[in-house]
């Protein structure tokens, strides 16, 4: 039997990095507001103290703070031809659980997406001509204009270290000619350089291009943000990505929000509760609450005014789809929204093998890189090269631990005593510069729900069909090249080219950047959500995190993330609170 | 929409009594309304790694999964392989515990062979696809060669396991290409992983390749312009001369 809750203001589905985002600015203007997690309670001292963080089978290779597969995972496919098998662990991308979401175990490269990229349709149209058939590419429906004071904002919050390269319109010296004018400076000079870093700048810089610290959640001194939360400098300990750090010097939940949200008396947090579904009110047109599960199995009936989708663009789309909230999408007819323009990120790169000089890998940092972005989004002229979008070249000092990076040069047997002999050779003597590419929306990529397969309660896995498009290939095929001309610049013996070949493996690790599923637009006949991330079906219902972006931009999502939860936030407290019920007109 | 009043009802209903969240608030914990951080100082919670009691293999399985770790990393004269680093005693308490069990992996049927991007996909977790291969391997070799894998030369084990990862050699039941993927990156999280699980006995694939271990200050090192940094391995125990019982 559900057990029924009394109301509250708003409940927040999921306790990441947008649920935090979230629950701070509700509960400051005053409501109530309650966030349901899925997975446990975690913080510094108790889960990942400096006496065991550094731990790299136990964080990264069993999955220490990882949702896991047997709470529920996806099944896959490359096209709708084949059949999709469960993802029986997790492997290319690594969903978040527990209190901070991903936002724990994430490196803290925190960029803005261009101005182009919000309205990548019409702008692309406009300078190239009509898209290709089955490119499913949308504007946002919001500026970047819009959202400037909340990448601004945000880091604040985290205490972004970076160069500004785009200051109220004057482009500044070292810092990344082509981004977005930025109303305030970064509030962190970049993190200190390293060996690897200096020789990408040198090789860029000869190339003609403009290399720019990558902007950085990892502290590159002692930082009190604007919630007079404290971070400390980091050490460049390297066991960044996939773990919490020890140091309280990446930007987390953790260390930037919940602290104070947790001495705010309207602020409730339940743990270990899986919310299983969004109820709506007989007529359709609001949300009433949520139906969550604890780890006993009872089951609860949680009320509320405004209920937000916090909990991952996987998930958010899965629990959209198994509550009956919009019309699934069908690729067939293209008609229908939910679960449509699933995208993912295209990476290659190019590794360098030194003889006489140590990259000394393992010093460094989740954000620690230098970064050119001459060939992202339409920085660079596209006409005739049958693609649009693009991505930035970087040279990061991160993950050299060794179960996971041990590079060899290229016909090096994969086991053996040639191998290990190799990877002695080489293990502190490799850097690589790596392109990380955009995602362009194609008809055929898509989620739906499983019909074979099942969670623990019973209810169907979300099926992800996934590929690289033509446009993704060209895309890589374009800009591969020029991080092995980089690469080849930095005064190694030999360089390895690893190009995006082949279909999309499911396995080894890319990114967690799954974006699309509740896209946001102009339309309710193409997107999920209006400009304000709210349901074009329920206005009581918003969406945050990347399922919202119509496709993927030539970045790593969380700055933008961020972002667009202020922005719908604000939104929520300055226009919704008075007078509830859409904000856009269909 | 009145949130501001509503908020002091809410607080009396919600917070006023403990009746409505207690009977499950040993399994959904609840946090906040005021209170601050839930944590205990000094209160973390250390990796379990297994213990000397826990073991999954056969003595027959246990000498297979040996020799084929110490051909997978060889001790070849240039340095320790699977055998010094005690590989072995990692991956029996690896089978033994949760991951061996597959307990946090998704473990429902139905069961198809996957294409070459869907991933894992036997029926067996890990310690069921050793086990099931392991006697396949056998049979293998008695019937080929009339002997136990740990038996053969190392140049016919070599055969055989690059036969398995080449596909060439099949199994019936299990694929012998799964196995062969999973206990080589077994084996290689064995030798290079923290010496607490059992492998990589005091620290010496980080020795021999220069990895620090799990220290976490390198403020002092950013600047080494390409120069070689020589610091000790330090593992989670510590190290000889670093912990003060020492
Ligand atoms: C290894 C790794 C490295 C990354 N590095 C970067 C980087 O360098 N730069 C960058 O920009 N981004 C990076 N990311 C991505 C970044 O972490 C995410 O963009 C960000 O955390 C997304 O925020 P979110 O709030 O949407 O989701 P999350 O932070 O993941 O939070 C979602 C929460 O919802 C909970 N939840 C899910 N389902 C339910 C349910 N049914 N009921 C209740 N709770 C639920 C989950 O347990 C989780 O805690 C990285 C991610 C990973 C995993
Ligand atoms: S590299 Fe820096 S930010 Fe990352 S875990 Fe180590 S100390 Fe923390």
């Amino acid at each position: 039997m559900t057990k029924q809750l009394p109301k509250v203001d708003v409940i927040l589905v999921g306790f990441g990095w947008t649920g935090a985002i979230y629950a701070e600015k509700l509960t400051a203007a005053g409501m109530e507001v309650l966030a349901l997690e899925r997975g446990p309670w975690r913080d510094t001292p108790k889960d990942f103290a400096t006496t065991f963080a550094q731990d790299e089978l136990r964080y990264y290779w069993r999955h220490g703070m990882f949702q896991e597969a047997s709470q529920s995972t996806v099944t896959f496919r490359n096209n709708g031809a084949q059949t999709a098998l469960p993802m029986r662990h997790w492997g290319s991308f690594l969903p978040g659980n527990g209190v901070g979401g991903s936002g724990v175990h994430w490196n803290g490269q925190t960029y803005r997406f261009l101005p182009s990229d919000f309205v990548a349709k019409s702008h692309n149209e406009e300078r190239y001509g009509p898209l290709p058939e089955g490119m499913t590419v949308q504007d946002y429906g919001v500026t970047y204009e819009e959202l400037e004071p909340h990448f601004d904002y945000f880091e604040k919050i985290c205490g972004i270290c970076g160069t500004a390269g785009n200051l109220r319109g004057d482009i500044r010296k070292g810092g990344n000619p082509f981004e977005g004018p930025r109303s305030d400076d970064y509030p962190n000079p970049p993190m200190q350089m390293t060996f690897s870093q200096d020789r990408f700048e040198a090789s860029a810089r000869d190339m003609g291009l403009n290399p720019f610290p990558v902007p950085s959640a990892n502290m590159s001194r002692a930082y009190v943000n604007p919630l007079g939360m404290q971070l400390a400098p980091c050490t460049y300990c390297g066991f960044c990505e996939k773990h919490g750090c020890g140091n309280y010097s990446k930007s987390s939940p953790q260390t930037t929000i919940i602290p104070v949200l947790m001495k705010r008396e309207n602020f409730t947090l339940r743990t270990d509760s899986e919310v299983l579904s969004v109820e709506k009110s007989p007529d359709g047109t609001r949300a009433t609450g949520v139906t969550y599960i604890d780890t006993s199995g009872e089951e609860f009936f949680q009320p509320a005014e405004v209920v937000v989708l916090c909990a991952y663009p996987l998930e958010n789309t899965r629990l959209m789809l198994l509550s009956d909230i919009g019309t699934p999408y069908d690729p067939q007819t293209g008609e229908g929204v939910v679960g449509k323009n699933y995208c993912y990120q295209v990476m290659s790169g190019a590794t360098v093998f030194y003889d006489e000089e140590y990259t000394n890998g393992f010093v460094g940092a989740g954000a620690l890189g230098m970064a050119v972005d001459e060939y992202n989004g339409d920085n660079f002229d596209h006409s005739g090269l049958g693609f649009i979008g693009g991505g930035y070249i970087a040279c990061y000092t991160t993950n050299a631990r060794p179960i996971e990076s041990h590079p060899v040069p290229e016909g090096v047997p994969g086991w053996g005593s040639e191998w290990k002999q190799s990877v002695r050779a080489n293990f502190l003597k490799t850097t690589t510069v790596g392109v990380h590419g955009a995602s362009m929306a194609h008809r055929s990529n898509y989620l739906d729900l499983d019909p074979t397969y099942t969670d623990r309660h019973g209810r169907p896995l979300l099926r992800m069909t996934y590929d690289f498009t033509l446009n993704d290939r060209r895309l890589t095929a374009h800009i591969t090249p020029v991080a092995e001309e980089i690469a080849r610049g930095m005064g190694g013996r030999e360089v390895n080219v690893a190009e995006r070949k082949g279909s999309y493996d499911s396995m080894p690790y890319q990114t967690t950047h799954n974006t699309g599923g509740t896209i946001m637009g102009t339309d309710p006949q193409t997107s999920v959500c209006n400009r304000y991330c709210q349901s074009w079906d329920l206005h009581n219902l918003f969406v945050a995190g990347a399922g919202l972006f119509p496709q993927n931009a030539g970045y790593n999502p969380t700055g933008t993330v961020a972002a667009l939860a202020y922005w719908s936030v604000a939104a929520i407290i300055d226009q919704y609170m008075a007078d509830p019920g859409p904000l856009v007109q269909a | 929409m009145s949130f501001p009043t509503r908020r002091k009802i809410l607080k009396s209903l919600l917070f006023g009594g403990t009746a409505i969240a207690a009977p499950s608030a040993v399994f959904g914990a609840i946090y906040g309304r005021g209170e601050g951080m839930p944590w205990e100082p000094l209160k973390g919670q250390p990796p379990y790694y297994g213990t000397h009691e826990d073991w999954f293999f056969t003595p027959d399985e246990r000498e297979a999964v040996a020799a084929i770790c110490a051909r997978l990393i060889p001790s070849d004269g240039d340095g320790p392989g699977a055998v010094e680093a005690d590989v072995i005693t990692f991956l029996d308490r690896q089978m033994a515990g949760f991951y061996g069990r597959g307990q946090h992996w998704y473990m429902k049927g139905p069961f198809r062979e996957g294409t070459a991007t869907q991933g894992y996909q036997s029926e067996h977790p890990p310690a069921g696809l050793y086990r099931h291969a392991l006697a396949e391997l056998d049979g293998y070799c008695r019937a080929q060669q009339d002997a136990g894998f740990a038996a053969l030369s190392a140049a016919q084990q070599d055969e055989i396991l690059k036969g398995m990862d080449d596909e060439e050699i099949t199994f019936d039941g299990v694929s012998a290409k799964a196995f062969f993927d999973l206990i080589l990156k077994n084996t290689i999280e064995g030798y290079f992983a923290d010496p607490i699980y059992g492998g990589n006995r005091d620290m010496v694939a980080w020795h021999y390749v220069g990895f620090p271990g799990t220290r976490y200050d390198y403020r002092d090192f950013v600047g080494h312009n390409g120069a070689r940094i020589d610091l000790p391995p330090v593992s989670l125990m510590g190290r000889p001369g670093w912990n003060s019982s020492e």
